[in-house]
């Protein structure tokens, strides 16, 4: 476990991730409705909230995947809501992970892990396989470098595509219920790399509906609804929950 | 009135034959490799954000597939010579055949294009390629593994319509086999030897194609399944 070596504590303590008042929306529909949030270097945020709630569409203006409509969003020192953002830059700092994993499907699992750091970072092939070889170890799949996805199980192309992300040596890493697609055997299997790389302090952000999970994992809980942040605590709010909503929320085990 | 087959006359002129053959696959070559990179950026433009250029290829592709093979090569071969160009017949084919099997091919690889789910180009985005690095790594190479049994028959059936150049005196297999014809008096013997070289052009035809496939998708090649 030493793909991710956490930066020195130096830099102070300017948090990694920063949401500022954000406003979004599609057409009428207001998603987020000034969201502010910040996450710690090293800290697991895992974002809560029912369906339609502006979870995804949260992480998602943190890679600037969608645009917000006004407030602000710092990641490691980047203004994602200056326009100018070098897109490139940002990308490198963040690592995205996906519901439907997403592997390259004409790409065996080495290549879709060595085409990034390759291509973008100009790491040498050879080099390259071995950061394949080494972050597949990692999520313990070490003998699959040459399998085509299709060849996997969702499960283990979840894994895959989270080596695929970590090849990259982000500095955060967002998880949008990454879980969510696989039965409950394979769900835990991933479940267990999260678990790994928050112990190895790796700054992250994720959507889950794994209630017991969250407990474990997270050191900060964000309760979105109606695209708000309705309640935000330590992981503790899950068993006192100081609003009606949370607690409904949380009893009805969404 | 039994039938009689006398091939021997048509056999005796097989090096025309083979000329013609060779002429034939050269501009189905021409037409394919041409009409391949016109297909791609033809798709890239139709699904691309400028309206007027998708309207464009929209419209040559609406064109060609609603007019007829040899309408086009006439209106090629005419609307060259009223310019007072001069080219030569198999140009002047090679020409209309790329125009054409441009547009067909434009219409399969915007079918392969579309194939390519949005999750896709967003976790490579996410990984940080470039534009250029997305379309060329997850969204052409895909998309043509894709449609590639639909390209080979679409290049075939164009190394098969070359025939109508015939009509305007390209020396391709046709031709060659109306004139040999009309000199033989032998024509069923004739086509019937024309038709069997045929066959055997579309086989090596295919056979390329499955073999460059082969080397193009190492996927598709150990693991046998459709993408
Ligand atoms: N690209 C989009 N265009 C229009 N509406 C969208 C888009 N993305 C999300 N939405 C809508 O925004 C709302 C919040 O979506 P989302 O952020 O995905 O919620 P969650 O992840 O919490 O379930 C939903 O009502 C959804 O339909
Ligand atoms: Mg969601």
């Amino acid at each position: 476990m030493n793909a991710h070596t956490p930066p020195p504590v130096s830099a102070g303590t300017a948090p990694v991730v920063a949401l500022r008042n954000v406003h979004k929306s599609f057409g009428p529909l207001k998603v987020l409705d000034g969201v502010s949030f910040e996450v710690a270097r090293g800290e697991v945020t895992v974002l809560i909230g029912r369906s339609g709630s502006g979870k995804s569409t949260a992480l998602r203006c943190i890679d600037r995947f969608e645009t917000i409509d006004s407030g602000e969003i710092e990641v490691c020192g980047l203004r994602v809501d200056n326009p100018q953002l070098d897109l490139r830059a940002l990308r490198l700092d963040v690592g995205i992970v996906f519901q439907s994993y997403n592997l390259f499907p004409h790409l065996t699992i080495e290549e879709n892990i060595t085409l990034a750091p390759h291509s973008v970072k100009k790491v040498p092939k050879r080099e390259a396989k071995t950061l394949a070889a080494r972050v597949l170890e990692q999520v313990g799949l070490g003998d699959k470098l040459h399998a085509y996805p299709e060849q996997l199980s969702g499960g283990q192309q979840q894994r895959a595509a989270i080596a695929r992300s970590l090849a990259m040596q982000p500095k955060v890493m967002l998880f949008d219920e990454v879980t969510s697609a696989l039965d409950p055997e394979l769900t835990g299997e991933v479940l267990k790399v999260i678990e790994a790389l928050a112990a190895d302090g790796m700054t992250m952000v994720m959507v889950t509906h794994e209630m017991g999970f969250a407990r474990g994992i997270a050191d900060q809980v964000v309760f979105m609804h109606r695209g708000k942040v309705h309640e935000a605590g330590p992981a503790d709010i899950l068993s006192s929950p100081a609003t009606p909503e949370l607690a409904q929320f949380v009893g009805t085990g969404l | 009135m039994g039938l009689e087959l006398d091939f021997s006359v048509v056999l005796d002129r097989w090096q025309s034959l083979l000329d013609g053959a060779a002429l034939t696959l050269e501009l189905a070559f021409i037409a394919v490799i041409c009409g391949a990179l016109i297909g791609a950026l033809g798709a890239i433009g139709r699904r691309g954000g400028n309206v007027l250029i998708a309207r464009l290829c929209g419209a040559y592709v609406e064109g060609i597939r609603n007019t007829p093979l040899l309408v086009q090569i006439f209106l090629v071969y005419f609307g060259l010579s009223s310019l007072g160009l001069k080219f030569s017949a198999f140009t002047v084919a090679a020409v209309a055949l790329t125009i054409n099997v441009g547009a067909y091919t434009t219409e399969i690889m915007r079918a392969g294009f579309d194939s390519i789910h949005k999750g896709q180009i967003e976790a490579a985005e996410g990984l940080g390629l470039s534009k250029a690095q997305v379309y060329w790594h997850v969204v052409l190479w895909p998309a043509i593994e894709r449609v590639y049994p639909a390209l080979t028959s679409q290049f075939v059936l164009l190394m098969l319509a070359s025939s109508v150049t015939s009509q305007i005196s390209a020396e391709e297999l046709t031709a060659v086999a109306n004139y040999i014809q009309s000199e033989t008096y032998r024509s069923f013997e004739t086509y019937i030897v024309v038709a069997l070289i045929y066959v055997v052009l579309s086989f090596i035809m295919r056979l390329g194609f499955w073999l460059l496939g082969l080397a193009l998708f190492p996927r598709r090649r150990r693991l046998g399944t459709p993408l």
